[in-house]
């Protein structure tokens, strides 16, 4: 996985809340067995029209939004399925940071698998950073994952943010948790030896 | 001891590490496994030499692109058949249980899980699939994950999790004639929103819950993920273990009946504390159904489709009308006057064999509407074989329904069953997203009754009145 340290970048402002996985990915490109690829397929359904050409009604097909790395969108971003394919999908297109004023659990978790920073900020701010970037397309934000800080050229938005210590170690030095979680191999077989003595059946206690 | 919810005594039974700041290392005892979510998984694995650690623990089935009609027939789309050829593969080559396309025991993840007696009491349960949260309904912790942590527990039959905040959702009272457990999960996801979850783990409490059938149970924790919830459960009782006995992977005899005395242990303790607490009035429910583009935008029967010029929020009447624009529904039609093109009876959610007969006994002896064409996809090769021993086979093909084999189907349209643009669905599964059933396809989520009156009047009805 890439690490992620600093991330300076045009944002793309979806201004809709509640975008699904659905969306993201349609499942009619779920079916590779690889996790490259699907940047194509990115928000198909509203990038593109009925004959395949691109819908020039949807953000990313207008002008001075095609470079753009950094995503905004509204609250409750990533609601639905579980599938990956949505941060392989904005991976693989260009995307490195989704910022919004909530995410759903299971969205958020697969960023960090996948070195994509999602950035909690408060609504009042991402709607600000939606406006600025509606107005000027290729207007750009600037992340530091180690100090936590979002800011824009001019300065007229600066914020912090929150992040867990561990995921943010894990991205900063782009490490996935299975290598980690195998250094406790004792605990595991420990846990397992213990839990066959009371005949496989978990009581709660 | 302080008192614990039925959420913290599985939590605490499952801890292999704990450390400040970083999310616990849980023990998890059953991961299931399907073909759309585990070939990055099992390759992650081979490119790192590493095994799956407890093969035993791991079960796979092959439900999301499995075609629902002939078994005979070759897969037309190559790109599903090599999904699935991948999964027969990496089962093969990891030592994994699989219930293959031509399995007896094939169906829907989430329920041939209950089915074979691989879901219990007490048990961490994970897989590749948002709607694993169906297992909780015996009293399990059963939470979706992404493919990154599918091969994550391959490989260390653990999960790295943050706790979630514990949720109570009491429904209180006794449910009407022709309202069901869909009904009751669309009535909650209405009223705390499809984000009002999030972070939470629900326990589902109260007098409906408790008279509630295994397969209802099954219904309304299958749809806590459309709330945002990490997981949805149901304390274990009588309901649970009689659903239980005897099935294929539980303990058998004297064994079951120790596990039964254990696993009443699981209940939440008197006096313990939720972080949330929601509270519905079950008796005044009616049946309901959804009008817009997710599983919160959605009302009773007797209701209307929604105004936006009504609402404060911008927001608000933006999201409704862009909603209403996409599903072609006019502000303040009544929801009986919602003509349909297309019924869909199937899915994780609705599927079971209490769901067909309840179907069945709507649709006995009438007709579906010469405007709709309607299918009926049993969760399992069981289920459909139980679903045929009892007949209902032939009263859904007298009444004009199509009667296909087990799978996801159209619940996601990963197969060929699709909606075509504009096609209006009265479907029981989970999701109403845009394009969930197809491109420009238009979904009304709703129970099985419901959704059978509506195939035979061609539009929605009120089923109390049926």
């Amino acid at each position: 996985m890439e690490p992620f340290i600093k991330h300076n970048g045009a944002v793309l402002p979806l201004n809709r809340v509640n975008v699904d996985t659905d969306q993201i990915i349609p499942k009619q490109f779920l079916k590779r067995i690889e996790r490259t690829g699907f940047g194509q397929f990115l928000f198909n359904d509203w990038r593109f029209l009925e004959d395949g050409s691109p819908n020039p009604d949807f953000i990313l097909n207008k002008p001075g939004y095609e470079n753009a790395s950094i995503l905004v969108g509204g609250r409750n971003f990533g609601c639905g399925s579980s599938r990956e394919h949505a941060p392989w999908a904005l991976l693989d297109y260009g995307f490195k940071c989704v910022i919004a004023p909530s995410f759903a659990d299971i969205f958020f978790n697969n960023c960090f698998q996948n070195g994509v920073l999602p950035v909690v900020l408060p609504e009042e701010t991402v709607n600000q950073i939606l406006e600025k970037a509606e107005a000027n397309p290729g207007y750009q934000l600037h992340i530091d994952l180690d100090g936590q800080r979002v800011w824009d050229e001019d300065e007229e938005i600066v914020s912090g943010f929150e992040i867990e210590s561990f995921r943010r170690y894990l991205l900063l030095n782009g490490l996935d948790d299975i290598g980690l979680t195998l250094e406790r191999d004792d605990e595991i077989a420990t846990f397992e030896a213990n839990r066959s003595t009371h005949g496989g059946v978990l009581t709660g206690d | 001891m302080a008192p614990k919810t039925m959420f913290e005594k599985m939590w605490d039974s499952h801890i292999v590490h704990e450390e400040e700041g970083q999310p616990t290392v849980l023990y998890v005892d059953l991961h299931l496994v399907h073909e759309v979510t585990s070939p990055q998984a099992f390759d992650g694995l081979r490119m790192n030499n590493r095994k799956v650690r407890r093969p035993e623990l791991t079960v796979a089935t092959a439900d999301h692109n499995t075609p629902t009609w002939e078994l005979t027939k070759p897969i037309i789309d190559p790109i599903a058949k090599a999904q699935l050829d991948a999964l027969d593969k990496n089962c093969d080559e990891f030592g994994v249980t699989l219930y293959d396309r031509f399995s007896p025991l094939q169906g829907i993840v989430h329920v041939i899980g209950p089915e074979q007696g691989y879901t219990q009491p007490g048990k961490i349960i994970v897989c590749g699939d948002s709607h694993t949260s169906t297992h909780g309904a015996f009293g399990a912790f059963a939470m979706g994950i992404g493919t990154s942590e599918v091969e994550h527990v391959l490989a260390t039959q653990t999960i790295r999790q943050f706790k979630p905040k514990t949720m109570e959702i009491r429904i209180d009272g006794t449910l009407g004639k022709g309202v069901t457990a869909k009904d009751v999960i669309l009535a909650i996801i209405g009223k705390i929103g499809i984000g009002g979850a999030t972070g939470h783990a629900i326990e589902y409490t109260g007098e409906v819950m408790r008279n509630m059938s295994m397969e209802g149970r099954m219904t309304v924790c299958n749809m806590s993920i459309e709330g945002g919830a990490r997981a949805g459960m149901v304390a274990p009782d009588d309901t649970t273990f009689e659903y239980m006995r005897g099935r294929a992977q539980v303990p058998q005899g004297d064994e079951f009946d120790a596990a039964v005395e254990q696993w009443r242990n699981l209940a939440t303790d008197e006096g313990a504390t939720y972080d949330t607490v929601v509270t519905i009035d079950g008796s005044s429910l009616e049946p309901h159904l959804t009008w817009g583009t997710n599983p919160g935008m959605e009302g009773p029967i007797s209701g209307k489709v929604p105004n936006p010029a009504s609402y404060e929020d911008a927001g608000d009447r933006e999201s409704i009308g862009r909603a209403l624009e996409y599903m072609g529904l006019e502000p303040d039609t009544l929801m009986t006057d919602i003509k349909l093109d297309r019924v869909f009876i199937g899915s994780c959610t609705n599927s079971r064999i209490d769901d067909l007969r309840a179907a069945a006994n709507i649709a006995k002896g009438k007709k579906v509407s010469d405007s709709v064409y309607a299918m009926v996809v049993p969760g399992s090769a069981a289920i459909k074989k139980q679903a045929e021993e009892e007949g209902l086979d032939k009263i859904f093909t007298e009444a004009g329904f199509d009667w296909r084999i087990a799978g996801c189907s159209m619940c996601l349209g990963m197969n060929p069953d699709i909606l075509s643009p504009g096609e209006r669905c009265a479907s029981t599964s989970n999701r109403n997203f845009e394009g969930r059933q197809g491109k420009g396809g238009r979904t009304h989520l709703v129970s099985p009754e419901m959704a059978a009156a509506a195939a035979i009047a061609g539009h929605f009805v009120d089923v109390r009145d049926w």
